[in-house]
């Protein structure tokens, strides 16, 4: 028996040594991408400096003294032709040495929120580095979007961030706009706002409910989800699609709001703080939920600031930025509402932010219902918006115009913007060049995910295995607008 | 069995006890007697924290400071009693008094706007004529480029198609084709129930659509008059 326990030990061991000797090299070229974290070691080279913390685990000793006790058969005395020399140590008597373990986190991992796919480094169950490797969901939107006209690329906004849909096409509206520099009714305006906010709410509601689910409670996703469920028919209702809505154009929005909507609108409102208060009750002060969250995931502002990162991530951290108070457009400067700061930028705070903005977006609704002004839905000129259908059908004017809109489009000015909205995720911006034609030159998203993943190494300090999945879960990824 | 309201108006004065949603503007009220009854009076940092963030807003109490306020004695009886737990479960109990919010799909269907945008459909004029005048206004404004139309004039000289075909699997239902259709030939119709198991069932060609044109004509007629006010 213990024969067999030696011989097994011992012949594990070439395969010990390869991984060592192989190990080193990888690892000293791997320690100079690591280097910026700080570790208490003393250890004179910088590189093992990194795994060499538990001096304890990691010493190797091939020189150790232990030889085998005189009787005993050793595997050279068996099989000297397999065994390249004589082996004078016992496997309980070498230590291993750690490095980093990789693995793949995605594309088919549940938590992973779509196709993201991480290059983990591990020691141990410690995040070493966190690599982002994207590109999965890549449709070339921008590129597609130089060989579409005005309105013809307005869907594909739609489907960058397809959990906010209504913000992305109002950010592209907007830089639209202000290159044929024209101004919206203030329906549109308010109705752009009133949508904007129902997308905030209908954003963190999968925001929340999908990453409380990560993290381990499924009920407070199906309490959300129910009420994306009539959000989602609040969109139906305006635009006759659930999610690609294709309803906020240049020059206002599509149709007029529809007889009753309003007042469905307001008794959602009315009662949806309740439904808040339920999932507060459950997860706010739920001891696993804290203990998963609280001090995850930290990233400090000035880091945050370094990383682009906006949104919720960023007031996370202290910083007082955002873009409907800090650069008010639409009709922002006239509601009521405040912008929650957290003070530690952990996970746990930016629950608090998300939960905290939900309320501030049923304030901004319901101001929203009250002052909702008549008037028209679009800009009165046949030139950007098509005319209403009786004109069109009664009058030969009309009828040109809505046949060179629809098939050749409208000019834009030659000129060059960049518009950032406030999007539920942080900072949508659109940097468009126009060249005077009918279609956009070129089209840049600032897609607010694409940087949240960027910085994920960032978000990974002193960080375990299982929080990846919370850290995932609070940036709000959605990869439609990652990979653009 | 207690009205809806009632529990939720239980279940959310419950909630308002919890001390995170003192952060909200609705318990202003609330946030305020506490302050007064609180043992501790706001600092300065406290004050000038809501003075600079106008508009912003910093939670009253940092978790540190929460923390530092907290007895040991509460600390502890919500430690040992799991008083947060059972909190939340009382919450999912309340939830399992309601009425449930699941549709039995195939059996139940929820209800869809007129503005629903589904299966497309070639429309007829009531005396039986196509509508569509094959002025390819749809196919010009796809995004997707999904409709392919071929015309010819017909024996009678009008102008109509002889090939009408869209491609469901590109089609993104944004409903541009409905929107510049002078005649309102094209549209998309309430349908969503109309999956198949080939590929090739969803490259619609005419006959097609005008077959779906007929079967659904009632409906979309009704949703269309109905929208007229707002086209």
């Amino acid at each position: 028996m213990a024969f067999r326990n030696l011989l097994g030990a011992v012949t594990s061991r070439p395969a010990l040594m390869k991984l060592t000797n192989s190990g080193g090299v990888a690892f000293r070229a791997f320690g100079t991408s690591v280097s910026r974290r700080s570790t208490s070691s003393s250890s004179s080279s910088e590189a093992e400096n990194m795994y060499n913390r538990d001096s304890a685990e990691t010493l190797f000793r091939p020189e150790s003294t232990m030889t085998v006790p005189p009787g005993w058969a050793t595997p050279m005395s068996i099989s000297p032709d397999k065994w390249p020399g004589p082996q004078n140590t016992s496997s309980l008597e070498v230590k291993t040495q750690l490095k980093p373990y990789t693995i793949n986190f995605g594309p088919q991992h549940p938590a992973a929120h779509g196709v993201l796919r991480l290059i983990l480094e591990l020691s141990g169950e410690a995040i070493v580095h966190a690599d982002p490797h994207i590109g999965l969901l890549h449709r070339g939107t921008e590129k597609l979007m130089e060989y579409r006209t005005y309105l013809q690329a307005l869907p594909y906004m739609d489907r960058l961030d397809y959990c906010s849909m209504m913000t992305n096409e109002e950010v592209y509206s907007m830089a639209v706009e202000k290159l044929l520099n024209i101004d919206v009714p203030l329906r549109a305006k308010y109705i752009r706002v009133l949508f904007a906010e129902i997308t905030r709410v209908l954003n963190h509601c999968m925001a929340i409910g999908t990453h409380v689910m990560d993290v381990g409670g499924l009920t407070p996703f199906l309490y959300l989800f129910e009420e994306r469920e009539r959000l989602m028919e609040f969109y139906e209702r305006v635009c006759g699609a659930r999610m690609h809505s294709a309803y906020v154009r240049p020059g206002g929005v599509a149709q007029d709001i529809p007889r009753g909507l309003l007042q469905d609108i307001y008794d959602w409102a009315v009662q949806y703080p309740d439904r808040l208060d339920e999932v507060e009750e459950m997860v706010t002060s739920n001891r696993i939920w804290l203990a998963r969250t609280v001090d995850v995931g930290t990233i400090s502002s000035q880091e945050a600031l370094d990383w682009g990162i906006t949104g919720p991530m960023l007031r996370s951290t202290g910083i007082r930025y955002d873009i409907r108070k800090s650069a008010p457009y639409e009709v922002y400067d006239r509601m009521e509402f405040d912008v929650p700061i957290g003070t530690k930028g952990d996970v746990f705070d930016r629950y608090l932010i998300r939960m905290e903005e939900m309320r501030q977006s049923v304030r901004i609704i319901k101001q929203c219902l009250d002052q909702m002004p008549e008037g028209p839905h679009k800009v009165d000129d046949w030139k950007v918006a098509p005319p209403p259908r009786d004109a069109m059908k009664q009058n030969m004017e009309a009828l040109i115009h809505h046949f060179k809109l629809f098939s050749e489009g409208y000019n834009v000015p030659a000129g060059e913007t960049y518009t950032a909205i406030e999007a539920p995720k942080g900072e949508m911006g659109i940097f468009m060049v126009a060249d005077g034609s009918t279609r956009p030159y070129k089209c840049h998203i600032r897609a607010p995910g694409y940087y949240h993943l960027g910085a994920i190494n960032a978000f990974m300090k002193n960080a375990l295995l299982a929080d990846v999945v919370a850290v995932i879960g609070t940036m709000d990824l959605v990869f439609g607008e990652v990979d653009r | 069995m207690l009205p809806r309201v009632v529990i939720a108006r239980a279940a959310g004065s419950l909630a308002r006890a919890t001390p995170v949603t003192m952060l909200t503007q609705q318990h202003t009220g609330a946030l305020l007697l506490a302050r007064t009854l609180a043992s501790h009076a706001p600092t300065n940092l406290q004050e000038q924290r809501t003075l600079e963030n106008k508009g912003f807003k910093i939670p009253y109490q940092t978790w540190e400071e929460r923390d530092a306020t907290q007895s040991v004695w509460d600390f502890s009886a919500k430690t040992f009693f799991m008083t947060e737990l059972a909190r939340g479960f009382f919450t999912v109990f309340m939830q399992y008094l309601r009425e449930p919010y699941t549709l039995h799909y195939p059996n139940e269907k929820g209800p869809l706007s007129p503005r629903f945008r589904g299966e497309h459909a070639l429309r007829r004029y009531p005396s039986g004529e196509e509508r569509c005048i094959a002025c390819k206004l749809c196919e010009a404004i796809c995004p997707a480029q999904a409709i392919t139309i071929e015309a010819e004039p017909r024996e009678d000289d009008s102008r109509r198609t002889v090939r009408y075909d869209i491609d469901m699997t590109k089609c993104i239902y944004c409903g541009l084709c409905q929107e510049a259709c002078p005649v309102d030939a094209i549209v998309e119709g309430p349908n969503f129930e109309y999956s198949t198991e080939t590929r090739e069932e969803l490259l619609y060609n005419k006959e097609k659509l005008l077959a779906n044109g007929d079967r659904w004509e009632s409906e979309i007629a009704q949703n269309l008059r109905s929208e007229q006010m707002y086209r």
